[in-house]
């Protein structure tokens, strides 16, 4: 790979329109992908403050620092804005539009406009979900189940389901443009097969939010209408059933859950194998278990109701059908642990997330393996077993992926490089202050306390403390990102077109690229991951 | 699991680390590799679910012989009553090595009835009665949490249950200010409101004949036979329409709004006790006459 | 940015992203029939909860579906099919560049369906009227459908009230939109826009239409249908 001298004035999408119009009104995909991750970053500093607020209070097992109202608003915005307006989102708004189009050698998405739409409908569900959050917010939980929410809370339930509901619609629309962007626009010679697994998780992320979002978009009506006209639908008291509430949300809630993961797990495919400098290790095997994953991922949505009210015999298939759901995500991780298998591997920023992702999914996952068991599960569910668990799949799993992300494509994203000191230092930080916040709570939560406890029995006061001390070096962790990655673009090394001298078809075109991609359409007579015939570095790039 | 996976991981970091010559070795894969590190978490998993299942359904499947203990929870407290009438809130005492079933609804919204030390929990909801069971084998004192958010006090809807040797249960029985068996409590209600008009066990009344019913398998008039549970009870009181009995006329009053969750768990233990004095249940009921 | 080495002539109405209209027509179309399996789905939990209802309280829901105009309901049920069909011919029109005919059978077409919002706001009258219509003056008396005897659950009733305006409701305004969009491409289709090269969006309103036709032959059944004798 020849690497192009860049000179300051190389027309890129960056540079080819100045003013907030050409932002605000733009179709690039790649801009959109800017302005989502300006927004996104956002919400995630208001879900994280409030994350930070909660763990504060819990520092002392009396309820000292709020008052428990307070409190149980500060989780469920916690969960509110991290779930929909963060966790959702993040890597297929941000790296997903960005990528999508130039890795199958597209000049953008299918529907830029609705691509623009997409965001517009974010910002509108953002600015409700923070005006619902300034007028007093909402108290039931993320999962706002019935009938406490349709029939004995007084907080803004509406606002906040309405915010859910467009945010809702953005997802299923950015859905939709990668589907058809997937099978309608790939360049000449790029087959299915010839498509970094990076696609095949985006396309499997976009099937269940198609499929997924819709249904909790009308369970958000049903409970609108229910408090708005006093109807029965979840009330037991007029005939009808809250466990229908909780199917209907769970339905979707869960595969919400794959809508997160798949895509960081996308990305962690990239970075494997550029940083073994192999081809991945099972390609068939690995783009089919995101299609598994997406498949099966609809059918265990009952494993949140075990102690709900089920019956014995649905439990059953459910946990079932969960070790099921278990074996695909198990398959990948063999498989990248493969590809490092004789790999020729550095330990780049992207890298040492990758491994953070390997180990911390690894563990989240084997800790739902303990939730789909039904006799451990009686025991563990809601407690803060549960919470351990799904942080670290969320920020263990999806934000390691997304942060190695942001890193390995910064360079073509903004033409810089990030200092790779400060990067490694970051990766670490983040790495232990995630352990020191979570592992804490595995044990707590096998030790009874439960979840949504806004003041808790003394004995549980140590564990507690660990926790929030490593909040808050997780905390600091994601604030020097931000600040260094900041810096970079005006500071940093200006980026050849593949730094990284990784294969795809992104590091063909210039960093960053220009508005429509590529100078010339690229025709594709490569495999993916094709690094047998892509040179080698001596030295890794660093900034 | 993870130990070798951790391990392997770090092994291949440190062996296969960049260094100057070395070459990656490009592997494609490996078809028989997939099949079996998918076949073998597979079987794993297949182990593990069949334990866990097992472990499940002998907790929902509480023994017969059960001594039981009505629960209604509310925001923001548990109570609880004793057949024997003994009521409590936010505490639980219950003798040591005795199988105890709690029969559970709710006020208002969904609750959770979590022991940790017993690894028992269940959801309570509203409308329905839902049951958890558990035999207690150490006489202490152990915590009892709600478990499903319900609003301000969740974190303050707490208590103890306490295990007691069983001369000690027995004095802590007979101490309280228990105003007579829940079942008789259940009785003065059935008669108070009207049920022993049309409920008679002498004569064939307008509603059907109580004694002997619980737990039976009753015919309604669609057609459907159902188990005359806790469930169906409670409901043929609050909404009697939804299942009629075969061979009656659906004329009996409505109590829904009528009768609140304590007095409807009197009166489902009344129509337990109404079962033949040596039947099931081994229930410590004062007086089980019959009307 | 230069393009693709050929410049291929075309139309305005090919997008720059796209390599020629074959494949921005098939990604439109591609992306209506997956808007409308998402539609599906949104649908699909409404009617899940109505059917957990009605097989739980059949003889309360035969008892209120009763109270409902069956003669209205057939009438807008073919009212609706006839506009598909003329959204049929709207598109086959357009396919063969019959400019009239296009524009005839949009309008018809949002006038079939301004007929069907009609009668269905007839039918809601006279719903309030009855007080039917859940909330704090809904009030019922019916037997259950063959058990003269057996009087209706008045929450279990008030329950399907609730469904029925929900999905009827969730309906209309799908319909709604979509008299919206006919609209707006009829003035297109005056003004000429349509050709047989490029008759897209025509196409695609055609999909969003006849599936909205087609959640309404599920409701009109399920709803107005149960227990019937």
């Amino acid at each position: 790979m020849a690497t192009a001298v860049i000179t300051p004035e190389r027309e890129n999408y960056l540079n080819q329109e100045y003013g907030i119009k050409s932002w605000l009104l733009t179709t690039d995909h790649k801009r959109i992908a800017l302005l989502y991750l300006l927004s996104i970053t956002f919400f995630f500093f208001i879900g994280g403050f409030f994350a930070l607020l909660i763990r504060l209070e819990l520092l002392t097992p009396a309820g000292d620092l709020v008052h428990a109202d307070t409190y149980n608003k500060l989780f469920t915005m916690h969960g509110m804005v991290m779930v929909f307006f963060f966790l959702i989102p993040v890597v297929p708004a941000v790296l997903g539009n960005f990528l999508v189009p130039i890795m199958i050698g597209a000049k953008d998405l299918a529907f830029p406009r609705i691509n623009l739409l997409s965001w517009y409908l974010y910002m509108i569900g953002g600015a409700l979900i923070l005006h619902c959050m300034l007028t007093g917010g909402v108290d039931t939980g993320w999962t706002f189940y019935t009938p406490f929410s349709t029939a004995f809370t007084n907080t803004k339930i509406i606002e906040a389901g309405l915010a859910a509901f467009v945010a809702g619609f953005s997802s299923i629309f950015t859905g939709l443009n990668f589907i058809v962007t997937i099978h309608r626009m790939r360049a000449p010679g790029m087959t299915w097969s010839r498509q970094p697994l990076f696609i095949w998780a985006m396309y499997a992320t976009s099937v269940i939010m198609i499929l997924g979002t819709p249904v909790v978009a009308v369970t958000i009506v049903l409970v609108a209408v229910e408090r708005l006209f006093h109807l029965g639908i979840f009330d037991p008291n007029l005939g009808g059933d809250p466990l229908l509430f909780q199917h209907l949300f769970w339905f979707y809630s869960h595969p919400a859950v794959y809508i997160m993961i798949l895509p960081s797990m996308g990305v962690i495919n990239e970075i494997i194998t550029c940083f073994s400098r192999k081809r991945i290790f099972g390609y068939n095997f690995v783009a089919m278990s995101s299609i598994g994953i997406a498949v099966l991922g609809f059918l265990v949505w009952a494993h949140h109701m075990f102690v709900a009210g089920i019956s014995l015999y649905s439990a059953l298939v459910f946990s079932a059908l969960s070790y099921l759901v278990a074996v695909p995500s198990a398959i990948k991780v063999f498989n990248w642990t493969a590809t490092m298998f004789k790999g020729n591997i550095s330990f780049t920023t992207p890298m040492l997330y990758a491994f953070g992702f390997l180990g911390l999914f690894t563990m989240g996952g084997l800790t739902g393996l303990f939730l789909a068991a039904l006799g451990v599960d009686v025991h563990v569910t809601d407690t803060y077993f549960v919470v351990a668990h799904f942080h670290y799949i969320m920020v263990g799993g999806v934000l390691m992926g997304y942060l190695g992300g942001i890193h390995f494509w910064w360079p073509k994203i903004s033409g810089r490089m990030y200092p790779e000191a400060w990067g490694r230092l970051s990766a670490l930080i983040i790495f232990i202050g995630f352990n020191l916040t979570f592992f804490p709570q595995f044990i707590l939560g096998y030790m009874g306390m439960p979840r949504r406890y806004w003041q808790y029995p003394a004995e549980f006061q140590v564990l507690n403390v660990l926790s929030t001390a490593g909040s808050t070096v997780l905390g600091v962790g994601y604030l020097l990102p931000m600040v260094y990655l900041l810096w970079s673009m005006r500071y940093g090394k200006p980026a050849t077109d593949n730094p990284w001298n990784a294969a795809g078809l992104e590091w063909k075109t210039s960093s960053p690229p220009p508005t429509f991609n590529f100078d010339q359409t690229p025709v594709v007579d490569f495999e993916a991951y094709d690094y047998e015939h892509i040179k080698e570095a001596e030295e890794v790039p660093v900034g | 699991m993870s130990s070798l996976i951790f391990t392997l991981i770090l092994v291949f970091a440190a062996k296969y680390r960049k260094r100057h010559g070395h070459q990656a070795e490009q592997i494609e894969g490996s078809t028989p590799l997939e099949i079996v590190w998918s076949v073998i978490p597979l079987c794993v998993f297949i182990v593990i679910f069949v334990w866990g299942a097992v472990i499940y359904f002998h907790e929902r499947t509480p023994p017969r012989g059960a001594a039981e203990v009505y629960v209604v929870a509310k925001q923001w407290m548990w109570k609880l009553q004793h057949q024997e009438g003994q009521r409590e809130i936010n505490e639980l005492h219950v003798p040591v090595g005795r199988d105890v079933k709690l029969i559970m609804t709710s006020q208002d919204v969904i609750h959770s009835f979590f022991v940790p030390a017993f690894r028992i929990k269940q959801d309570v909801l509203p409308g329905r009665y839902t049951t958890v069971w558990f035999r207690a084998t150490k006489p202490g004192v152990y915590h009892l949490f709600c478990a499903e958010y319900c609003g301000t006090q969740h974190s303050g809807m707490i208590g103890w249950v306490t295990v007691m040797e069983p001369a000690q249960y027995q004095a802590w029985l007979s101490g309280g200010g228990a105003t007579g068996s829940l079942a008789s409590t259940g009785q003065a209600i059935f008669e108070q409101l009207g049920c022993s008009t049309c409920h008679r066990s002498d004569v064939q009344g307008r509603g059907p004949n109580l004694v002997g019913l619980f737990g039976k398998k009753v015919q309604l008039e669609d057609g459907r036979m159902v188990t005359a549970d806790e469930n169906y009870v409670r409901e043929s009181i609050l909404v009697p329409g939804a299942k009629v009995v075969s061979g009656f006329k659906p004329i009996m009053p409505v109590f829904q709004g009528l009768v609140s969750e304590d007095q409807l768990a009197a009166l489902v233990e009344y129509v337990k006790s109404l079962n033949a004095p040596a039947g099931a249940g081994g229930t410590k009921v004062q007086e089980s006459k019959v009307h | 940015m230069a393009d693709s080495p050929v410049a291929v002539a075309h139309g305005p109405e090919l997008r720059h992203h796209f390599a020629d209209v074959e494949q921005q027509r098939d990604a439109a179309s591609l992306g209506m029939w997956l808007f409308l399996v998402t539609e599906i789905m949104f649908f699909g939990g409404m009617f899940c909860a109505y059917l957990v209802y009605r097989y739980w309280y059949f003889g309360d829901f035969g008892a209120a579906s009763k109270t409902l105009d069956i003669r209205l309901g057939a009438t807008n049920t073919a009212v609706l099919i006839c506009s598909s069909l003329t959204v049929v011919l709207a598109v086959w029109a357009a396919q063969n560049g019959k400019r009239k005919m296009l524009i005839t059978n949009l309008v018809l077409t949002i006038v079939l369906g301004l007929t069907f919002l009609g009668i269905k706001a007839v039918e809601y009258a006279e719903k309030f009227e009855k007080h039917h219509v859940p909330g704090a003056t809904f009030h019922f008396e019916g037997t259950v459908p063959g058990h003269p005897d057996l009087p209706a659950n008045a929450n279990h009733a008030e329950m399907f009230f609730s469904l029925y305006f929900a999905l009827t409701g969730l309906h209309a305004l799908h319909m709604i939109i979509g008299i919206g969009l006919f609209s707006v491409l009829t003035v297109l289709a005056w003004k000429g826009h349509y050709t047989p090269r490029y008759y897209t969006p025509i196409e695609n309103a055609g999909l969003y239409w006849h599936f909205v036709d087609i959640v309404w032959i599920y409701l009109f059944p399920l709803l107005y249908l149960i227990d019937r004798h």
